[in-house]
């Protein structure tokens, strides 16, 4: 398995960066600036797709873009969990792009090619996160994405939009410079080398307890992955648009942190060392407080935005409680539900915005009987949300279903328990939604025509619930990937 | 007791030093009046030339000015004449606390100019206002 | 070590061209704006011939007017002194074109007198990085800081009062300088840096060694405005004229910070520097807290400008912890984060520059919406906080990925968190402010693009160095590899 050296992966990521340039260039013609910002994401995710086979025969490629630091380069590299990242995250700023431009017009939003060309520096960095080669490289494009993000989720520019700013760069930027940075260094010190090496590299070097530091350190380090008490930004950042609430925080934010927790664990602690100094139960139970605590959150929530935004803590800690198993199996439902839940929760915050372009709502209490003005908006809510929960022929179930297994595999029965209990508090959150807009009676006075968003936020939303479906049938690759990333043999 | 002040009396070059260097000391932090500390600032450095000169003076050394030929021809001991070095050195001190007094005057003429006044606590108090 | 008079020309050219403008510059106004970035350029160009030729055949060494040392002043450039040369002419010249408009502006009628001594400065911070001889740095400190007295009192208001207060603060810590050379000139007899560390070692004097140690630190803290003895700095900096604090700040105290290294790296060996753990900790405790100190403080300013004269302030701290913390990652951190933190410091005050050309003020206040009418300065603003917050792949985040490495390699924990808590609290800083330029007034909770936004960028001579620097530095930051494995590796002694 010797990567080959290949300048695609940076391609993949300057293509979005540079990309920015004609976005911010064609300010007033927004149907040129649509075109770019929906040719560079096809350009985008072809690239990405090329990547793929090779990865798949276990080649793998590598770049270094410059030796900034004396042994520790800016270096890409491609393997089996960045690609995984890598695809979902591309293939879904597609649809995204389609969807941004119905809803930004749908709502004649402000400052729209500030929007687009931040949309576009997010994606570029969060394409480094998955492809980075070592942890200062990922930490680099960590910290760009937390700042692209921030002219997104203030884009309102309203006291709200002020404080959430304000929370979202308290959390993220505080605990990765407070938290993420030194730990880094401390790795640093302690083994000389940052490179993601399978089997981690301080195997044998550092202490049982240096290792708990560390740990906890990168653990709440990288909040963006929401575990709690650092959970606190993301119910807040729902003041963004819609589509930057979708995919920022639905896959790209939200999963480059777990992405980030995945890779730490992995190629940097070690799952075995982790596991000889008996400290993936720290993981574990971070998690699994975090899983249970969100989802009764969610339940309390009204906001369809906020219920949704609890609801992805709770499922990132599905995937950060995936890390924390002894089983290999059980990992592999960690790394496979980071592109389970995205394609899930994606559709439900399209189907979320969808209702709200359309009808103006954001509460659930006001959507009794909508789901008969918006039926098809429903239909994909209604699938996403199966997926989110775990249920059969969705693509969540797979990812579950490894989890279960994996609980069984490593004797956890303590996280049989908690996955069994938040599957049934996720669907005691989203059901009531679905049943609510197709069985309630819908209150007095209002139009009861039908009345579905415009094509562009329409069309994305079934087909990334379609795709949701498809995930269930058609795993095999993605398996794949993510056997090869916990190392397992296919 | 006899020790402590014989050590006072062989060193006498440095308890001088250090007394005016702090008597400028204290003029330079104490004194509320800035042409004060301007003159406080000058006796220390006044303290720190005096300290320079007296390390250049040897035990029975003349005054380092001595015939060219002798000289040349290396017959001096140098032990009988006192380091030239130090004076020379302190030449341009003094040069660059002169510059420094300038420019300070300079300054301090702006500041009356400004405030009409160069008590520091006056000056203080119009700047509040 | 080959002779060569090439790194002369780098002191001459602003030197000359310092009396040419004193004279000419009466005349005719238009030949200041030739006179000044000509010399610089040169002086630029020179600086990096110096340089090249260093890199190539090591050290130069000029004996100024042949007299062989140890008797005769003796001109050093190495690969550290080199570095510098290149970095004051660059920050000189790049700051000069922001200086030459608000000179214009602030100081109508008085720019050759201005720049006269803006030059000289630069032609004593040359000297300064360059020479070989104890009393000489001596003179030539006393240069610099007479003719930044100067600049600083051409200013408006309290500026004079500032500059006095500078004045006396700065003459006392040239005091304590010189009595350290003097210590040490009874100790070794001579004043050549090279001769020094010749005999030092065979000394056996560590008490008197010490002292002479102590005074000539404590004199260079106090130029440096190493925390407590900071006191000056605030006000001199933020009283002066834009156009001197431009070129002033980001210079002054690295090149004092510079003097430190020269002084621990060629007089002393590393053995006699921290022969006391005890003392050399109690001064990285000493970092510790001015980094926290300055920080704090500067989150209570109401106006950019001084809030960045306290960040200035913390930054010292990074630099002197650095240094004693006695191993090489902190050392290179530490001569890293002169080159970084000069270029940080300028690209922040070019900002301030900019800003008050256009609106006459920084107070935080004013800046509400900047980010509508000076998109441009903002945007490097925005580099420049985040190279202060330490963002990779801005130059900042490396040297304090050093000097943390250097703080965990010797066990400081406490430097390590306030170089973490410091990064923290300028990130508040700086947020605070492009939060008040982002969002601008907000009428009722709510955000009103168009009112009183109107696009309003700063001309093209304080626009086009500012870019320049922003660039640099992430260009700085991506090179760090090279710098360090070309320039600064080659400094740090074997004994590390």
């Amino acid at each position: 398995m010797t990567p080959s050296i290949s300048i695609w992966p940076l391609l993949a990521i300057l293509i979005s960066l540079c990309g920015a340039i004609p976005i911010l260039l064609s300010n007033r013609q927004p149907n040129l600036r649509e075109s770019w910002t929906i040719l560079i994401a096809l350009l985008k995710l072809m690239i990405v797709a090329s990547l793929l086979p090779g990865v798949l025969y276990g080649e793998g490629y590598i770049f270094t873009i410059a030796e900034v630091l004396p042994g520790v380069p800016i270096e890409l590299r491609v393997d089996a969990l960045g690609i995984l990242f890598a695809l979902v995250a591309s293939f879904l700023w597609l649809f995204t792009s389609i969807y941004s431009i119905g809803y930004m017009r749908a709502l004649n939003e402000h400052a729209q090619t500030r929007y687009f060309a931040s949309f576009a520096v997010a994606i570029s960095s969060t394409l480094g996160i998955a492809f980075a080669g070592n942890l200062l490289t990922m930490y680099l494009f960590y910290e760009m994405l937390s700042l692209s993000t921030y002219p997104l989720v203030t884009h309102e520019q309203n006291a709200e939009a002020r404080a959430s700013g304000r929370k979202y760069l308290t959390y993220i930027l505080g605990t990765s410079i407070g938290l993420a940075l030194p730990a880094m260094l401390i790795t640093y010190a302690t083994a000389g080398t940052l490179d993601f090496t399978a089997g981690g590299i301080l195997t044998g070097k550092a202490s049982p307890e240096l290792l708990a530091l560390l740990l906890v350190l990168f653990l709440f380090g990288f909040a963006k992955a929401g575990l709690i008490p650092f959970h606190g930004w993301l119910p807040a950042a729902m003041v963004a648009p819609t589509p930057v609430s979708s995919f920022l925080h639905g896959v790209a934010v939200v999963k480059a942190g777990v992405f980030s927790i995945f890779r730490v664990v992995f190629h940097i602690l070690g799952p075995e060392t982790l596991q000889s100094a008996n400290l993936n139960v720290v993981i574990t139970t971070v998690a699994s407080i975090t899983l249970l605590v969100a989802s009764l959150i969610a339940l309390t929530q009204d906001s369809m935005k906020r219920r949704l935004a609890y609801s992805t803590v709770g499922q990132l800690s599905y995937m950060v409680l995936g890390a924390g198993m002894i089983s290999a199996v059980g990992r592999l439902g960690g790394v496979m539900h980071l592109a389970m839940h995205a394609f899930g929760k994606i559709t439900l915050f399209f189907c979320a915005g969808a209702i709200y372009v359309a009808s103006k709502k954001k509460y659930i209490s006001q959507m009794d009987g909508l789901g008969r003005r918006m039926p098809i908006t429903f239909l994909a809510f209604f699938l996403g949300s199966l997926s989110i929960i775990g249920m059969p022929p969705l693509g969540g179930f797979i990812s579950k279903w490894n989890l279960v297994i994996g609980t069984v595999d490593g004797g956890q029965y303590v996280l049989l328990i908690v996955l069994l209990v938040s599957s049934l508090l996720n669907a005691a959150y989203f059901l009531p939604i679905v049943y609510r807009a197709f069985f309630a009676d819908a209150p007095a006075g209002e139009e009861t025509g039908w009345k579905e968003a415009p094509l562009f936020c329409l069309v994305p939303l079934c087909l990334t619930a379609l795709g949701s479906m498809l995930l269930f049938f058609f795993h095999d690759t993605l398996l794949n990937l993510a056997q090869m990333a916990v190392g397992i043999a296919p | 007791m006899e020790q402590i002040v014989q050590e006072i009396v062989a060193k006498y070059n440095y308890w001088v030093y250090v007394i005016l260097m702090m008597i400028g000391f204290y003029a330079m932090i104490g004194k509320r009046n800035l042409v004060k500390k301007l003159l406080g600032m000058n006796i220390f450095q006044t303290a720190i030339i005096l300290f320079f000169v007296s390390t250049g003076v040897k035990k029975g050394g003349r005054i380092p000015i001595v015939d060219k030929y002798s000289g040349l021809a290396g017959t001096i001991d140098p032990n009988t004449i006192d380091n030239p070095l130090p004076h020379v050195l302190m030449l341009t001190a003094i040069v660059v606390g002169v510059s420094v007094t300038g420019v300070a005057l300079a300054v301090l003429q702006r500041i009356y100019r400004e405030y009409g006044t160069l008590e520091e606590n006056e000056i203080l108090e119009k700047v509040r206002r | 070590m080959t002779s060569s008079n090439l790194h002369m020309y780098v002191m001459a050219s602003p030197l000359v061209a310092a009396l040419i403008v004193n004279l000419l510059g009466r005349f005719s106004r238009r030949s200041i704006p030739w006179l000044v970035i000509g010399s610089l350029v040169v002086a630029l160009g020179g600086a990096l011939a110096v340089l090249a030729a260093v890199i190539d055949h090591g050290p130069l060494r000029y004996t100024v007017g042949n007299w062989t040392p140890p008797y005769g002043i003796e001109l050093v450039v190495d690969h550290l002194s080199g570095m510098m040369l290149v970095l004051i002419t660059l920050v000189a010249l790049i700051a000069s074109f922001s200086s030459l408009k608000s000179v214009e502006q602030e100081l109508p009628g008085e720019e050759h007198f201005f720049f006269t001594l803006y030059l000289i400065l630069i032609a004593g911070l040359c000297g300064l990085v360059m020479t070989g001889d104890a009393f000489n740095l001596y003179v030539l400190l006393e240069i610099t800081s007479i003719t930044s007295y100067g600049l600083i009192a051409m200013g408006r208001g309290r500026a004079p009062l500032s500059s006095f207060n500078y004045i006396i603060m700065g003459s006392i810590g040239a005091c304590f300088y010189l009595l350290g050379v003097g210590y040490m000139y009874i100790l070794t007899g001579t004043l050549n840096m090279a001769d020094i560390a010749r005999i030092l070692p065979n000394l056996n004097a560590p008490v008197a060694t010490a002292t002479a140690l102590g005074f000539l630190m404590v004199g260079l803290w106090i130029k440096m405005a190493f925390f407590p003895l900071h006191g000056w700095l605030p006000n001199a900096y933020s009283h002066a004229p834009t156009g001197a604090g431009t070129m002033a700040a980001p210079l002054m105290t690295k090149v004092t910070v510079y003097l430190m290294v020269r002084i621990i790296l060629s007089m002393y060996t590393p053995e006699h520097i921290y022969a006391s753990a005890a003392v050399k900790s109690g001064i990285v405790w000493a970092a510790a807290v001015a980094i926290i100190c300055g920080s704090i403080l500067a989150f209570g300013q109401k106006d950019l400008r001084r809030m960045l004269t306290y960040i200035i302030v913390a930054e010292v701290g990074y630099m002197v912890g650095g240094i004693f913390l006695g191993n090489a990652n902190g050392l290179t951190g530490a001569i890293l984060h002169i080159i970084n933190d000069a270029l940080m410091t300028l690209c922040l005050f070019l900002v301030v520059a900019a800003i008050i050309y256009r609106q006459g003020t920084v107070a935080l206040v004013s800046l509400q919406g900047l980010f509508y009418r000076m998109p441009l300065t903002m945007a490097a603003f925005t580099i420049g906080a985040f190279a202060m917050i330490g963002v990779p792949p801005t130059c900042g985040f490396f040297s304090k990925w050093y000097l943390i490495l250097g703080g965990v390699e010797a066990g400081h924990w406490e430097f390590v968190i306030a170089l973490v808590v410091s990064s923290l609290i300028n990130a508040v800083l700086f947020f605070r402010i492009i939060e008040l330029a982002y969002f601008g007034a907000l009428v009722d909770g709510e955000h009103h693009e168009h009112a009183a936004s109107e696009r309003h960028e700063a001309s093209f001579w304080l626009l086009k160095p500012l870019m320049v620097t922003a660039v640099l530095l992430i260009v700085v930051g991506l090179g760090t590899g090279v710098l360090i494995d070309n320039l600064i590796s080659l400094v740090i002694p074997a004994g590390f």
